[in-house]
């Protein structure tokens, strides 16, 4: 184990030295890429698929049932055939079997409910949706870590990079500024399965899911939204022709 | 009435119109509320039809399984159970299933789809309680020489033969409920669903 | 009519005031007829606080109020209304409606009260009608601050933690007070469980109440207008006032008008922006309740901003006491001090028309200096911020307290004799 590490590292090192960096550059405040966030069905199940195989082992979604996932395109069959491993019934939350409690030794920490991950992650920087794809593409390793990993937007983060037999394993190039800032530059030292930008696609893919689940009801409610608007502006005008009407006995 | 001689045309055409706007308005704001009286997500993922397995189930004996929050039973008749329905033909008000309380593949003599297994929601039709059984049959039950074995309801006194079929002059009107079902495998039972709708 | 409508009235009439109210309250209720845009926010208050009871009605069907965790590690209140917002048919409007409809409520009553400070509306012989809305306001905060609690989010939890503990600074009794409050040495299932009752049945009650005591009062002695002169004081000769109109229909037509264009512009961000961009609904609440973890910034709903900017801006002891406890008379004192407005103008004239370029200045000041609060209560304080809380809150507290002297000093316009109508 330990000269793997050290291997890796010595790896690492050669291709810092003599690869230019990746262009994923982030200076130490918190700097989001804008995150691609599509409504397309099929993206839509790919991030699902994405979510049930990488995330939902460790992170509930506690307040969704697999059921509802065929608001997104998909059948009853199809997610029990493709997407169910730990449930019984369709109808059932997705949850994990891990024990909150179990987690926290785990872990270090609670292992959050992934749910609303989108809305909560809403800040200044960007929406949270910027911040789980800047997130999930950030993560290089740091060998401090019990982990093995870190994460350039989420510092000493307890989870380790799930992604990394897709995207590769970076590595970072930390310098200092003259004001005690970071500067943190992240290079691809070990490519995965995937190329760059087929990794950017994919986590595209299952942020979009994400902001999907956070609020389910999100494109419905706009639609209804202009239709309410459309009727009120309507109702306007003739609410106040019937006060303009009334009106002329007092002029 | 001032008010009424003065109206205008104009002011008639426009107070309708606004009205009649406004009452559109209220029926749509007052569909969400109404909407959120009924079952929920969780209520319908509660109510999904449910897996019995009827393997380990001996000839004779009944399971209780809970569907949409309401007893079903599985009952496994013998051949001697199977039997009495023809003794009950007579004493019972609706012999031939005519009224609607079981699906078409349950309408037969049997109410069931294979004659071994009778599926009833066991909730009696007079008021709701849940009947109690009587299998044993004649005087050794307690329920005269002549009974034959089925149920009976504790609350009002409704009998029901191994059919689930209720007797004549009873306080129920109707013989107990068949659910939907259907076999997924010969000794499995999907209660809820029957693969038709 | 036809006359057996006319039987069954007549027999209602003598038993329950059902035709002298209709007149009293509406078809005989004489309006000045120069109602402008700010006369719209009384009638969209009283909107907003049915839309609140209404959509309030259905929620408690479905939320729950126990900080005890589920199966999944969160809190059942935090689930209860995520059940409300993905598994109850139309809940996630309904719950919208409600969360919106919160900072619409705080809306329309600072522009409703700001209509009474242009136009002198809180000037005898309309001074209880002013101190019962102060009421409505006071309580209506209280109902905002309970009802947050429910979520059980971040915000929700820490929120309620920081305001309780204010009742702490009061000396002598604030500790064993703020115990009382939660019932609990931390905010907890207790805590949950009192704000869940007062806010769904105690503070309602209270509040409808104080709305009443409100409208009866104000059609005692009949609405004020922009022009601050009393109609009441040319009747013609069947004792109508002049510059009176019946509310119904006039006003009703005309508030019909002000309630769409308010819906529009409601539903625009119930349906659009329910986030209110982090405002309406804070982003932390959507992380359930942690009782060992505060979030890095917290802020209180942006209503509350201005007053929580003068409570941080005391940062220094006076007389003994610490600063923690002047913050929280002087937050106290901020909102207490509206109800005292009748007897600090002295202004001959009511009405902003007619008054002259002092008191104006004044309200100008009033005006940024309050924004400027709330905007800096949203923000973490750093020292420049405090600075400008404090300048800021002496302005608050000396448009209120120097008021008797520079309403007096001012040059007015002379009242017309009738109001004016363009």
């Amino acid at each position: 184990m330990k000269m793997r590490v050290i291997n890796l590292i010595k790896r690492a090192a050669a291709v810092l030295l003599f690869a230019p960096a990746v262009a994923l550059a982030a200076a130490a405040s918190v700097q989001l890429d804008k995150a691609p966030v599509s409504t397309d069905p099929a993206a839509l199940q790919h991030g699902a698929k994405l979510f049930v195989n990488y995330c939902l082992s460790c992170h509930s979604a506690s307040f969704k049932r697999y059921n509802m996932l065929t608001n997104i395109g998909l059948s009853e069959q199809e997610i029990r055939d493709n997407l169910m491993f730990t449930a019984e019934r369709v109808g059932d939350l997705m949850t994990v079997a891990m024990r909150p409690a179990d987690a926290k030794v785990w872990f270090g920490t609670a292992v959050p409910d992934l749910t609303l991950v989108a809305r909560q992650r809403n800040s200044g920087d960007g929406s949270g949706a910027d911040w789980l794809y800047t997130y999930l593409r950030q993560f290089y390793r740091d060998t401090e870590r019990p982990s093995g990993w870190n994460n350039v937007v989420f510092e000493n983060v307890g989870m380790p990079h799930v992604f990394w037999e897709l995207q590769g394993e970076q590595v970072a190039n930390i310098t200092e500024n003259a004001d005690g800032t970071k500067n943190v530059q992240l290079s691809l030292a070990k490519p995965g399965k995937l190329s760059v930008e087929e990794y950017d696609k994919a986590v595209a893919d299952l942020v979009s899911f994400m902001v999907w689940m956070s609020e389910p009801i999100a494109e419905k409610r706009k639609a209804i939204g202009t239709v309410v608007l459309i009727f009120l502006a309507g109702m306007f005008v003739l609410s106040y022709a019937l006060k303009k009407n009334y009106w002329k006995d007092i002029h | 009435m001032s008010v009424d001689q003065k109206m205008d045309s104009s002011r008639r055409t426009l107070l309708l119109a606004t009205s009649a706007a406004g009452g559109v308005a209220a029926v749509a704001t007052a569909v969400p509320f109404v909407a959120s009286l009924t079952p929920s997500e969780r209520a319908k993922a509660a109510g999904a039809p449910v897996e019995v397995d009827v393997s380990k189930l001996a000839p004779g004996e009944m399971m209780t399984v809970e569907w949409r929050g309401k007893p079903v039973w599985v009952l496994r008749r013998t051949p001697e159970m199977l039997a009495s329905l023809d003794a009950t033909d007579a004493r019972v008000s609706d012999p031939n299933s005519d009224k609607p309380m079981q699906p078409d593949y349950a309408k037969n003599k049997h109410r069931s789809i294979k004659p071994e297994y009778l599926v009833a929601v066991g909730i009696c039709t007079h008021l709701g309680c849940s009947p109690s059984e009587k299998f044993k049959m004649g005087a050794e039950s307690g329920m005269g020489a002549d009974w034959q074995g089925g149920f009976l309801c504790p609350c009002h006194g409704s009998l029901f033969d191994l059919a689930g079929r209720v007797y004549s002059s009873m306080p129920a009107p109707d013989n107990l409920e068949v659910p939907p079902h259907q076999y997924l495998a010969d000794s499995t039972i999907l209660v809820g669903e029957d693969g038709k709708a | 009519m036809t006359t057996k409508s006319q039987a069954l009235l007549n027999w209602i009439d003598e038993r329950f005031p059902l035709t002298s109210s209709i007149k009293g309250h509406l078809t005989e209720y004489y309006a000045p007829k120069n109602f402008n845009f700010w006369y719209f926010f009384g009638s969209l208050a009283l909107l907003v606080l049915v839309i609140q009871i209404l959509t309030g009605i259905f929620l408690v069907m479905h939320y729950k109020p126990d900080a005890s965790l589920n199966a999944s590690g969160v809190p059942v209140a935090f689930a209860s209304v995520e059940y409300i917002m993905r598994e109850v048919p139309g809940g996630w409007l309904i719950r919208y409606l409600h969360s919106t409809g919160a900072s619409a409520f705080f809306v329309v009553v600072y522009l409703h009260m700001f209509r009474g400070l242009l136009y002198g509306s809180y000037r005898k012989p309309r001074e209880l009608i002013w101190i019962f809305g102060t009421l409505i306001f006071l309580v209506l905060m209280a109902e905002a601050f309970m009802g947050y609690l429910l979520p059980w989010g971040q915000m929700s939890f820490w929120g309620a933690q920081v305001i309780v503990n204010l009742f702490s600074a009061i000396p002598l009794i604030g500790p064993d007070l703020a115990l009382v409050i939660r019932g609990d040495f931390v905010v907890s299932d207790a805590t949950l469980n009192r704000f869940f009752s007062f806010h769904v049945i105690a503070v309602p009650l209270v509040l409808i109440g104080l709305v009443v005591a409100h409208i009866i009062a104000l059609h005692e002695v009949g609405s004020n207008n922009p022009d601050g002169v009393e109609i009441k004081k040319k009747k013609d000769a069947n004792g109508i006032p002049l510059d009176g109109i019946p509310f119904h229909p006039y006003y009703t037509v005309k508030d019909i008008v002000g309630v769409v264009a308010f819906l529009f512009f409601f539903s625009a961000v119930v349906f659009f922006a329910p986030e209110g961009g982090g405002y309406f609904l804070e982003y932390n609440n959507f992380i359930p309740a942690d009782p060992l973890k505060t979030p890095p910034h917290i802020a209180p709903v942006w209503y509350f901003t201005p007053f929580y900017s003068i409570l941080r801006a005391v940062t220094f002891p006076l007389f003994g006491l610490d600063a923690k406890f002047w913050g929280v008379v002087a937050m106290g004192a901020s909102v207490v001090i509206i109800a005292f407005l009748p007897w600090l103008d002295r202004s001959p004239v009511k009405s902003m028309r007619y008054k002259g370029p002092i008191f104006k200045a004044a309200v100008a000041i009033f005006v940024v200096c309050f924004i400027i609060l709330g905007y800096l209560g949203v923000l973490p304080p750093t020292p420049g911020r405090t600075l400008v809380s404090q300048i800021c809150s002496v302005l608050y507290f000396a448009f209120f307290l120097l008021m008797p002297w520079y309403s007096k000093l001012d040059k007015c316009k002379p009242e017309p004799e009738r109001v004016t109508f363009k």
